[in-house]
């Protein structure tokens, strides 16, 4: 039998040291008795030097391995040395898999590792710093006593010490005593078991867990299996949770049972008027927006942010209409603006056309779309839809009067001409609205985005360009 | 009317304050003051350093900045009309409040909200105020958390993202009907467009420029939003529905449905009973089946439908979708595992995980975490054979209470 002493202070490291030592001189756990503090006379353990020349061939854990290990060595159970460098052992020599909860030594090590994680986040939660110097110091100082379940000290204060940079501080527990001053941390082992004295704020914090609880909404094992009953004791607020319980029912009654009140005669008065959206009757391009807004003649303006009314001059000659908002323009309000809008404005800068004298516009004013988890996915709207949004289409074309229209897509052209069918047989051609403005048809930029085929993907873009510049020329001859 | 002194004010506000459910402190920005400079540190897992007794954690010093309001929204306690008594915390009073709780470890940070004072601008302008000054002349780095008035400009909006963590801006009920006939100074339309915005702006903060340059620094930890259920008469389904839209159109990082509790000086309006905690729990479960497992709105709740208050709503949909059980745990894809009741999102990592070195046997489920009670009707594996379970017409009857005989006398 062989005795491995771990300091108090710094165990775990000395444990990694220690094991990895023993490991490589090839000591089996069975022949190790493990233990912290000064070394003790043991019947069987004789303390004996191994060489540490005769190094094997070394080996490594995973980073989530040492951790998880080093994590539960945090642990009060006298066994844990023990079992981790059996643990470490076959893991070295390839007979167990990190994380093969079956194996039940493991198994009991990943426990006590929650267990500890545990313990460690609730005392990042639960210790209550008091004040000990002066408010006015550079540096002030505060003082906490706090009784962990197991001897994490060590593995919970560099949590402290980044929170608290700019103040000195001590956290005393049952076994080690923290000390943070002027930026470096020490520990050493508890001698002054007592809490440090009351600080007034206190009193502020009490007040405001009083008064934060909501006592219609009592609900006691909800707060215990969080902040179990052992860690009242030191925290300032726990003296009042008795009272608060026990006048809850009393106090949520009598808001069920008082009358509503009257509001006072000057409640009235203060109160803002949201601004009337503006009736159809007086309507322009520029009142548009908000009207449009509030439409629901169809049921997708419900769900989209708002609706994207067109854009571009007054008395634009050339009106171009596509489907509808997209994601980006639903945010943000303007059309053609997302990915189907630049490339828009790519193909139109090959083409020759200048968007800012040209009035964009979509056949359907609000975005409809199916949510799947953190996006939208698109949806093409149906006859009802766009036939629905037409009375806007047609107030904006009576608005600008353009002379020739640029249907793109299937909805736009259905809007247009009443009819959206075989769009690939009519791209290129020159059909006629209801009232005889000319409508040049072509395909919608994100059908070219949604292209697979490069090839394919290739020639409908030159399509799509050819027929922006018919656009062009058609409204140079038209001059 | 006397000077109230600090502790009378908080009273008044962090009472005013409490009933607004979000709390989150999590995510975000990795800061530390390890460097001596500064106060506070934040990132990584929220911490919540109490619990009050209604089971809610106190993670932030939540507080309003005043509880005089203009607006007069029938379910609040510090609508115009209310009579409860009226407080304002100067900017220091929050600053000093923040900093000192901090200092002893009592919080995380702060999340301050407010009532509508004159103009919705001149309101913001106050709380970015407060902010402002936590973070440059306290060089405070904890977490803060800025509820954010959907008719501010633009400008108070960018600002206030570059100091603070989250913002939110509450949905407030969960159908634009009830919003206009309970809060008619409040619009759907601009709480949406706002929230629009918050997305755009953190989109926009995220990329880089071409020479890899970070534009300035957007509300890290993202947005969130709160609904409150049981105050009008909409169903789980439109609230579930709701919450999808507004996860799919602005990213938010959570929706906290807060159920509608008896308040002080109530309205008229207003059913004065006790909060549904039930249904709001069986919406949280619902929100992280859609989040984290996969579900549609559709397969959880239907349109106008409500949910099972009496199983939580993965086992009912297993009940009401047999068909796909039972699930062989050693060849079943991880989405269909995923729908197993009792199989949390960390339990079939492990399951895969180990499914690479060995087959799964019936007793490793235990030591892998998985809620056997729950799912053994619906999985079959070596050591265990389901048997008629899958199909028998009694299983709901085994994850509820009995029922009792009342009293007949």
């Amino acid at each position: 039998m062989q005795m491995v002493c771990l300091p108090r202070i710094g165990t775990v490291a000395a444990w990694r040291r220690q094991a990895r030592r023993l490991l490589q001189a090839g000591v089996p756990g069975e022949n190790l008795v493990w233990q912290t503090g000064e070394p003790d006379a043991d019947l069987f353990a004789a303390p004996e030097k191994i060489a540490d020349a005769d190094c094997k061939t070394p080996f490594t854990l995973t980073k989530s391995a040492l951790t998880s290990i080093e994590t539960a060595l945090h642990h009060k159970d006298p066994e844990r040395f023990a079992r981790a460098y059996d643990i470490v052992a076959r893991l070295a020599s390839g007979r167990l898999r990190w994380g093969d909860r079956s194996d039940k030594p493991l198994h009991c090590l990943l426990g006590q590792e929650k267990a500890v994680r545990r313990d460690i986040h609730k005392m990042h939660a639960f210790v209550r710093f008091r004040e000990v110097g002066s408010p006015d110091a550079a540096r002030r100082a505060f003082a906490a006593w706090f009784e962990p379940d197991h001897p994490i000290a060590e593995a919970a204060c560099p949590f402290f010490a980044s929170r608290f940079g700019d103040m000195d501080w001590i956290i005393a527990t049952p076994s080690l005593t923290a000390r943070f001053e002027n930026g470096t941390l020490s520990y050493e082992e508890t001698r002054n078991f007592s809490p440090p004295p009351e600080d007034a704020t206190e009193d502020l914090w009490r007040t405001y867990f009083a008064n934060i609880f909501n006592p219609a909404r009592l609900m006691v094992s909800a707060m215990t299996s969080e902040m179990p009953r052992k860690y009242w004791k030191n925290l300032p607020e726990a003296s009042l949770i008795p009272g608060m319980i026990r006048t809850a029912p009393e106090r949520a009654l009598a808001m069920q049972l008082a009358m509503p009140t009257e509001p006072s005669a000057f409640s009235g008065k203060v109160r803002p008027m949201r601004p009337a959206p503006p009736d159809d009757g007086n309507l322009s391009l520029d009142t548009l927006k908000p009207a449009l807004d509030a439409c629901r003649r169809c049921t997708i303006g419900s769900c989209a942010t708002q609706a994207v009314p067109g854009e571009g001059p007054s008395d634009a000659d050339l009106m171009i209409v596509g489907e509808q908002p997209g994601d980006i323009e639903d945010l943000t309000g303007r059309p053609f603006v997302g990915p189907a809008g630049q490339l828009f404005d790519s193909c139109a800068e090959e083409a020759g056309l200048d968007r800012t004298c040209a009035f964009l516009t979509n056949a359907v004013k609000h975005f409809k779309f199916t949510p799947r988890g953190k996006r939208r996915l698109h949806n093409k709207p149906n006859a009802g839809e766009v036939v629905a949004c037409r009375w806007w289409l047609d107030f904006e074309r009576r608005a600008v009067k353009p002379k020739l229209l640029l249907a793109m897509g299937s909805s736009a052209t259905l809007s247009l001409t009443g009819s959206g069918e075989s769009l690939l047989q009519r791209r290129g051609t020159v059909e006629k609205a209801e009232d005889g403005t000319p409508v040049l048809i072509t395909y919608h930029p994100s059908y070219l985005l949604r292209l697979r085929e490069e090839t394919q993907r290739r020639q409908a873009k030159s399509h799509f360009i050819q027929d922006l510049r018919q656009a062009t020329s058609l409204l140079r001859s038209h001059d | 009317m006397a000077k109230r002194s600090l502790s009378d004010k908080l009273a008044i506000l962090a009472d005013a304050a409490k009933y607004d459910a979000s709390c989150a402190s999590s995510g975000g920005e990795r800061r530390s003051s390890r460097d001596g400079k500064g106060l506070g540190s934040s990132g990584g897992s929220g911490i919540c350093h109490a619990y009050a007794p209604d089971g809610r954690c106190i993670s932030l010093l939540k507080i309003l900045m005043t509880n005089f309001c203009i607006y007069d929204c029938a379910y609040c306690v510090n609508r115009a009309s209310s009579r409860v008594e009226r407080a304002r915390f100067t900017v220091e009073e929050v600053v000093k409040l923040t900093v000192e709780f901090y200092r002893r470890n009592y919080i995380e940070g702060l999340f301050l909200s407010s009532g509508i004072i004159r103009s919705p601008d001149g309101t913001m302008a106050d709380m970015v105020n407060i902010v402002r000054t936590l973070r440059e002349r306290e060089n405070f780095r904890g977490y803060i958390h800025l509820k954010t008035i959907p008719d501010a400009s633009p400008e108070l909006i960018e600002e206030a993202g570059k100091w603070a963590d989250r913002l939110s801006i509450n949905v407030e009920l969960p159908t634009e009907n009830a919003l206009t006939r309970l809060a008619p100074e409040k619009s759907a339309l601009s709480i949406r467009r706002a929230m629009a915005d918050v997305r755009t702006r953190r989109d926009a903060a995220k990329e880089k420029s071409y020479r890899g340059k970070r534009p300035g620094r957007f509300a890290p930890a993202g947005q969130s939003t709160q609904m409150i259920v049981g105050a009008d008469t909409a169903s789980d389904g439109d609230i579930l529905s709701n919450a999808s839209l507004l996860y799919s159109s602005y990213k938010l990082g959570r929706v906290y449905y807060s159920a509608f509790s008896p308040i002080p000086d109530a309205s008229r309006l207003l059913p004065l009973k006790r909060p549904p905690l039930m249904r709001e729990h069986r919406l949280y479960q619902a929100d992280w089946l859609m989040r984290f497992y996969g579900f549609e709105v559709e397969e959880i709740a239907p349109a106008g439908g409500m949910l099972d208050l009496n199983v939580d709503p993965k086992l009912a949909w297993a009940l009401a979708h047999r068909g796909h059980f039972p699930v062989d745990v050693n060849r079943a894809s991880k989405e269909l595992l995923l729908r197993v009741p009792g199989f949390g999102t960390r339990s079939v990592q492990r399951i895969l995980n180990a499914r690479r070195h060995h087959s799964i046997r019936y007793e490793h489920l235990v030591s892998i975490g998985c809620v056997l009670k729950h799912a053994k009707p619906f999985i079959i594996l070596p050591g265990w054979t389901p048997g008629h379970l899958p199909d028998d017409a009694n299983l709901r009857a085994r994850f509820t209470a009995a029922p009792e005989q009342m009293s007949l006398f």
